[in-house]
């Protein structure tokens, strides 16, 4: 296949590779800082045996996994079964994380859509008010949510004196409380690679799609869609791998009951109760499962461009 | 209602206001079958609104289009029988070579094998066999303009909209493609409607030609009837070079009009129609204008200054009266050159100037 235009301009590039290494090396130093050393520290740390006021004993086990995904009695010498309790909790954060990035998604391509069309600054003015909000701590968020969806908040009292409901509407503590608040805490995740694939978008795409004899829908699902589904993609991922991990909503939101792996993880770590190789190994299938998503992915994306 | 079955296109009376600029003013043309037309003016003239109009991209405020004796003034784009090759080709990033072409086949609900043997043909007849699975991306201009080309032909549409689609190819490229553009129309006998500010490739494609000015149709006509009887000022000067001579305008009778020179010399010369007596110009093009010697000519002036053209020769004569004339002499070893600053006489043949509305 002959080369295309950008693929001569990238091979131009790796001319320039000769002053790249002395540019780049600042961001080497901070990746390897602060995000290599950390995660080889949590999977060393995974396999070591733990203390019973926290902290390791550096001494290499593999109990933190076994712990994780089996049960071998209240003595440990049962004969091992599948253990269900964090599964069922990994479980319910992929589904939690998945129900907010489809809120998320829902709402957020119809924003992004309407901010990336409107003329001049106006679209300006729109990303900017979209991100007002969050120059609030996310910690204050999520209580302000807290209020304002429990029993006797403003939410239950605006619909029973519009006689929309007679009883509160129970939201706090449940499944839906959680996905409401990640689906409040990473909207804003969702609209901007949008906004920004969308304003990049040809609209004579549209017109010609439509001179072909395609309807609206024809036209936002074959041609839109598949133009701006980077956007759309990178949308996703940032918002549900946060929501995977966060703790704050599920935590303050959602109660005992509706526990995800960022509050397991958390808990790990917190005062003399913990258990850090645990929370370690639950931290590196966490992130070995992201990964394997986002290769697979990868993989997709790669073939689809051949 | 059109009762003449030649026409294609029947554009009534059409208006498009963008809230108060009025971009085409009670537009009427009558496009025939079969024919390669032409919308040409200077950017910014409406041409461009009035085939948008037409593939329904814009609302018209006010008008009728009629295509082959149907009304499709109030139907949607993807309602109406006619295709567009859009000006940056808008091909589909995401689509190869087949798919893009393949797109409005599908839609009119050919299914795959009739739309691939289709694509076929299509592909075929701009030479793009080769380069079914390509991506838009490993494409250059000229083939992704020949895509674009098949891409509307492919739905065998009545009518088809050509947005200046030679304008983002080089100059060479853009003379091989005007004249393959011509063959593909013979071939298929799909009406063309072809926008264009340049007129060199109006005047060597086109069937006929709509001059648009102001949003307005100022002249419709062959290639020859628009350069040789321009009707207005607008048209003599926008479609080639032109010399505009003032002149006093005595008589008029018949398309025969008698005006005094510049000088006082009298001819009786072709009038455009609305052309009125009292002061008016005469369009005398460059080509017909020779210089001769003192005393034998129409009008006096001195020679300003030559533009040397390579196969052509401007010779610039400001007129002893005021006003300047050019005059164009080809390049050949045989013609005496006068010199800067020499007092000479033009000539110029009154059957071949032409008398033109302000």
């Amino acid at each position: 296949m002959a080369a295309s235009p950008q693929q001569n301009s990238r091979a131009m590039n790796n001319n320039y590779d000769g002053f790249g290494v002395p540019l780049i090396l600042p961001s080497w130093i901070i990746i390897g800082f602060f995000l290599v050393v950390p995660v080889a520290m949590m999977l060393m740390y995974s396999f070591l045996t733990k203390e019973f006021r926290g902290g390791v004993i550096w001494e290499f086990s593999l109990a933190a996994y076994d712990q994780f995904f089996f049960d071998r009695g209240l003595f440990g010498d049962s004969p091992p079964v599948i253990e269900w309790t964090y599964i069922s909790i990994f479980w319910r954060s992929i589904w939690q994380a998945g129900v907010a990035t489809f809120f998320c998604l829902l709402i957020g391509f119809p924003t992004a859509w309407f901010i990336a069309t409107r003329t001049g600054r106006n679209s300006t003015i729109w990303l900017f008010l979209i991100t007002i909000p969050y120059w609030v701590n996310l910690l204050i968020r999520t209580i302000s949510m807290k209020f304002l969806i429990r029993d006797n908040g403003p939410l239950n009292e605006f619909l029973i004196s519009f006689g929309v409901i007679s009883e509160p509407f129970h939201i706090i503590n449940t499944n839906l409380a959680v996905q409401l608040g990640l689906f409040y805490s990473y909207l804003p995740f969702m609209v901007l690679p949008i906004y920004a694939a969308v304003e990049r978008y040809n609209f004579a795409l549209s017109e010609a799609a439509a001179d072909l004899y395609a309807s609206r829908t024809v036209t936002l699902t074959k041609v839109i869609l598949p133009a701006v589904k980077p956007g759309i993609v990178a949308g996703c991922i940032l918002v549900f791998v946060p929501s995977l991990g966060a703790f704050l909503a599920p935590d303050l939101l959602g109660g005992a009951k509706n526990f995800m792996i960022g509050s397991l993880i958390e808990e790990q770590f917190k005062g003399n109760a913990g258990n850090w190789p645990f929370g370690a190994a639950a931290s590196m299938i966490l992130l070995s499962l992201v990964l394997i998503v986002l290769t697979l992915y990868a993989r997709h994306q790669a073939r689809g461009q051949r | 209602m059109s009762r003449d079955n030649n026409i294609a296109v029947d554009i009534q009376n059409v208006t498009k206001m963008y809230g108060d600029v009025t971009a085409l003013k009670g537009v009427s043309l009558d496009i025939r079958d079969n024919e390669f037309f032409t919308l040409l003016g200077p950017s910014g003239c409406g041409k461009t609104t009035l085939l948008r109009v037409i593939a329904g991209f814009e609302e018209i405020s006010n008008g009728a289009i009629i295509l082959y004796g149907q009304n499709i003034a109030n139907l949607m784009p993807n309602e109406r029988p006619v295709n567009t090759v859009f000006q940056q080709y808008a091909l589909f990033p995401h689509m190869n070579v087949t798919e893009n072409v393949m797109f409005g086949l599908l839609r009119l609900g050919q299914d795959r094998a009739n739309a691939k043997t289709r694509v076929g043909e299509v592909l075929e007849l701009v030479q793009l066999s080769d380069f079914a699975d390509r991506m838009p991306s490993q494409l250059s201009g000229g083939q992704q303009q020949r895509v674009a080309l098949a891409r509307a032909l492919a739905p065998s549409p009545k009518v088809l909209l050509l947005d200046e689609p030679l304008s983002a190819l080089d100059l060479k490229l853009r003379q091989a493609v005007r004249l393959e553009l011509q063959q593909i129309q013979n071939q298929t006998g799909i009406t063309f409607i072809f926008v264009t500010h340049d007129q060199e490739e109006a005047l060597t494609m086109s069937d006929r030609i709509a001059v648009i000015e102001s949003g307005q149709v100022q002249q419709v006509g062959s290639a020859r009837e628009i350069y040789e009887a321009p009707k207005n000022k607008f048209v003599a000067d926008f479609i080639g070079k032109t010399n505009l001579l003032d002149v006093s305008v005595t008589d008029l009778a018949r398309g025969k009009g008698s005006c005094i020179l510049p000088g006082g010399v009298q001819i009786t010369c072709p009038a455009a129609e609305g052309a009125h007596a009292g002061s008016g110009h005469l369009s005398v093009r460059p080509e017909r204008i020779t210089i001769t010697a003192l005393g034998k000519g129409l009008v006096q002036g001195t020679v300003a200054r030559h533009i040397y053209l390579g196969t052509d020769l401007h010779v610039e004569v400001n007129l002893v009266e005021g006003g300047h004339v050019t005059v164009r002499m080809q390049n050949s070893t045989q013609i005496q050159i006068p010199k800067v600053g020499q007092l000479v006489c033009l000539d110029f043949e009154p059957n071949f100037a032409r008398l033109l509305v302000d």
